[in-house]
């Protein structure tokens, strides 16, 4: 189980190649994300991504703790990147090894969907009419795969409540 | 002392990314904590969807808070 929390960018085949737990795995699931070069309100320039040292990390290692708990897997590996980032460009990179798909599958999609709810990452998008922070979104922590607007909404559970 | 950190739009809202805050007497929680912040700050910031961790764990704000904890303030994290 590794995470990485870096700057740079990152080589998807050398990261897993360099992964030792992983012998005896009958699959791989890799999920890459990548910088989008739209939103719903205007082009995209470049996306800026803050995070909170230390506490990342943290929350990253228990977010793998969790799957391995979870799912038979034999290893994991995420990698997120910070600082300004182009269109195109990898912001996160999550693999899964296991003896079957099934699992490697599911475990990939519950790293990406808790980790986009817990691990904290702040993207400010810069547009040609300025900045702005990305509000929270369900349809997009969810995966949706229909299209769904981008309202500001939060995960209701961890909310400031008055 | 309380040390308090700030992310984000938080962070622009406050006007810094951390600040120092002395320990008040007795009990307290992440609540007294962030009336503190607004205070030292002058700004509302319960208007906003707002997020807390003590001591680099997500917590409720009725979390109690001790002596030398860090307190972090923040909207609702948006990686992946």
């Amino acid at each position: 189980m590794i995470v990485k929390v870096q700057e740079e960018d990152f080589d998807v085949s050398a990261e897993c190649a360099g992964m030792t737990e992983s012998k005896g795995a009958g699959a791989l699931v890799t999920f890459i994300g990548t910088v989008r070069d739209y939103s719903d309100a205007s082009d995209i320039l470049s996306l800026d991504i803050e995070h909170y040292p230390g506490m990342t990390e943290k929350e990253l290692e228990r977010v793998s703790r969790e799957a391995a708990q979870q799912y038979d897997i034999l290893d994991s590996l995420i990698i997120h990147r910070y600082g300004v980032l182009q269109p195109e460009d990898k912001i996160v990179l999550v693999a899964v090894w296991s003896r079957h798909r099934a699992t490697a599958f599911d475990a990939c999609r519950f790293l990406i969907d808790v980790l986009k709810s817990s691990a904290p990452f702040w993207k400010k998008e810069i547009t040609p009419q300025g900045s702005r922070w990305v509000t929270d979104c369900p349809g997009c922590r969810a995966g949706s795969r229909e299209g769904h607007s981008h309202a500001p909404h939060a995960a209701p559970h961890l909310l400031h409540s008055r | 002392m309380i040390h308090v950190k700030f992310f984000a739009s938080v962070r622009e809202r406050v006007g810094m990314a951390e600040m120092q805050l002395p320990c008040p007497p007795g009990d307290f929680s992440v609540e007294e904590v962030l009336t503190m912040v607004e205070g030292q700050a002058g700004t509302e910031l319960r208007d906003v969807h707002l997020l807390a961790s003590l001591n680099q764990q997500h917590v409720p704000f009725t979390a109690p808070v001790q002596d030398d904890d860090e307190v972090a303030f923040f909207p609702p994290v948006t990686g992946g």
